[in-house]
């Protein structure tokens, strides 16, 4: 059975379609790239994936996550799946994070959740020992000072890694990233990437990778789904796609990033 | 790590003048606050008996002189710091209650359901508080020291019920909102680990600032008669009955006067360095 299967969504507001009838599926543990530039729908796609689109959006089509159709679904069911079976990781992590909490607390949040929800109660040193595990898992330094700091005490990269733990302590079966390197600075961002990727795989989750950033497509995902306008205008592993591009606009956005290379070689 | 901290606390220069608005704050109400608890067990006269002749000046044996009738004022004014202090906390406990629970009613309700409690709010405060006040205290028939807070309570409801909707609106359209909703939290646990501690710092200050204006309040309502009735020694029936005499004998009116408006001056100052603790992006941190 696929992790998340999309089928013919489309997501409307008024008279005008902002998602029109895109497909996506994602296997257990299987790498996705959603590319596409702004606008183009993918954070709705990944938001409608769980039930959270903003009011007065109203999906079309079938969403199947983990077996369960998603669409017209209860909140009390959209509430067990979300971060059982997804997790989110956003773009910007300075308004990601609560700002009056402390770290220790906002990662001890889904741990808890998850406790209860398995109908277990966790003593406080049990949940600690557990958020400490989640704050290492990331490759956080210092994290007696870390779990002790408010967001704005700590870096960019160091707020990120943060809501990565959160996301890894709920044991998703699917991590949603969306745009998780957009806001950081490109040293930082590699270093991001090259955790996520690893995280991934170690814990066996799947990953729905949303990105402009073809690049960084290319780096995390084993398959990508190109958007633009809505609409799926590509799709297949990450090699075929970006290697002999079929569409127009797919063929522009490697060209793009090829003439960037270019000129980068050139200025060496 | 002590570097990181640094670079983000405030520069000493700006410290000095905020910490000094909630020192002398504190001062002064922590001042009303011992007299007021004091009066529970000890007050310089019976605040009822005629210790002196009347409408006598300052003196030692009379700090604030004596009313029409040869009583204490000083004694009359120490248990009208304690009525003072009842009111404003009564009124704005009350006010917290109903409105900061419809306020975020309101911020989570369905669009209708929302517009209509906004305008509720929005056609209250219209209404001065004072008005609105009056109004209650007509309608429960007999004026006590608790038809006024009450009273008070629900006129500055509609204030704190507004603004409690406008932030936690703000607070509810953040990210970290649309994150704790991702990983499955309820709206419970959303309102109470997200919404109100986020909200609260501007709150704490709001209350403090309608501590004060209900003090105002309770003295005017007292002074047109509709506060607590006489045994209760309330600063605007001081006023009030001060008035006809104040030519003759101006210190009657003075006096609780300068009480009244040390203690709001007092409560402004405590709010505005409130403003500064309640949140830990201002405060001072390690």
């Amino acid at each position: 059975m696929s992790l998340l299967r999309i089928e013919n969504l489309t997501i409307r507001t008024g008279g005008q379609a902002l998602v029109k009838d895109m497909s996506l599926v994602i296997e257990p543990g299987a790498r996705v790239g959603l590319i596409g530039e702004s606008g183009s729908g993918k954070s709705l796609t990944a938001l409608a994936a769980i039930g959270l689109l903003p009011p007065g959006l109203k999906p079309e089509g079938s969403i199947l996550l983990d077996g369960v159709q998603v669409i017209g679904a209860p909140e009390e069911k959209l509430k067990a799946l979300r971060g059982r079976t997804a997790a989110f990781v956003f773009q910007e992590p300075l308004t990601a994070l609560d700002p009056l909490m402390k770290i220790g607390r906002q990662v001890a949040e889904p741990i808890a959740r998850r406790h209860r929800r398995d109908g277990r109660s966790a003593g406080r040193q049990e949940i600690v020992a557990e958020v400490r595990h989640y704050l290492e898992r990331v490759a956080l330094p210092d994290i007696d000072r870390i779990m002790n700091a408010y967001p704005f005490q700590i870096s960019g990269g160091q707020r990120q890694r943060v809501a990565i733990a959160m996301a890894l302590a709920c044991r998703p079966k699917l991590l949603i990233a969306d745009e998780p390197t957009t806001a950081l600075d490109v040293t930082t961002q590699a270093e991001i990437l090259e955790l996520l990727s690893t995280l991934v795989r170690e814990e066996g989750m799947a990953l729905l990778f949303i990105s402009h950033d073809l690049p960084v497509v290319a780096k995390v995902a084993e398959e990508v789904t190109v958007l633009r306008r809505g609409q799926v205008v590509e799709q297949g592993p990450v090699r075929s796609v970006f290697g002999s591009p079929q569409h127009e606009y797919t063929k522009m956005l490697v060209d793009a990033a090829a003439a960037f290379d270019r000129a980068l070689g050139a200025q060496q | 790590m002590t570097d990181l901290v640094d670079l983000q606390a405030p520069a000493p220069a700006r410290r000095t003048p905020r910490s000094l608005t909630l020192s002398v704050g504190l001062v002064l109400v922590g001042l009303h606050l011992f007299v007021a608890l004091l009066t529970l067990f000890w007050t310089p006269y019976d605040p009822t008996a005629m210790t002196g002749g009347r409408l006598e000046p300052p003196s030692w044996a009379h700090w604030a002189g004596t009313d029409r009738l040869g009583r204490d004022l000083f004694t009359q004014i120490m248990i009208g710091s304690r009525i003072a202090l009842t009111v404003g906390a009564g009124a704005v406990a009350i006010a917290a209650a109903i409105g900061v629970t419809l306020g975020v009613l309101a911020a989570f309700a369905t669009r209708t359901l929302d517009d209509v409690l906004a305008a509720t709010f929005d056609i209250l405060i219209a209404f001065p508080t004072l008005l609105l006040a009056m109004l209650v205290v007509a309608a429960t028939d007999t004026a006590s020291l608790f038809s006024a807070i009450l009273a008070l309570g629900i006129a500055i409801s509609a204030i704190v019920a507004r603004l409690t909707r406008i932030l936690a609106k703000r607070v509810l359209a953040m990210d970290y909102i649309t994150a704790a909703r991702t990983a499955g939290s309820s709206w419970p646990s959303i309102v109470f680990r997200h919404v109100l501690p986020n909200i609260w710092p501007t709150l704490s200050v709001n209350f403090a600032l309608q501590f004060g204006i209900a003090i105002i309040a309770e003295a005017s309502l007292s002074y047109l008669g509709l506060g607590a009735p006489p045994p209760n020694a309330s600063w605007g029936r001081l006023l009030q009955e001060a008035q006809g005499t104040v030519y003759t004998a101006p210190f009657g009116a003075v006096a609780p006067g300068i009480a009244l408006v040390s203690l709001v001056i007092g409560m402004n100052l405590l709010a505005d360095g409130l403003r500064d603790v309640g949140d830990p992006t201002r405060r001072r941190s390690r």
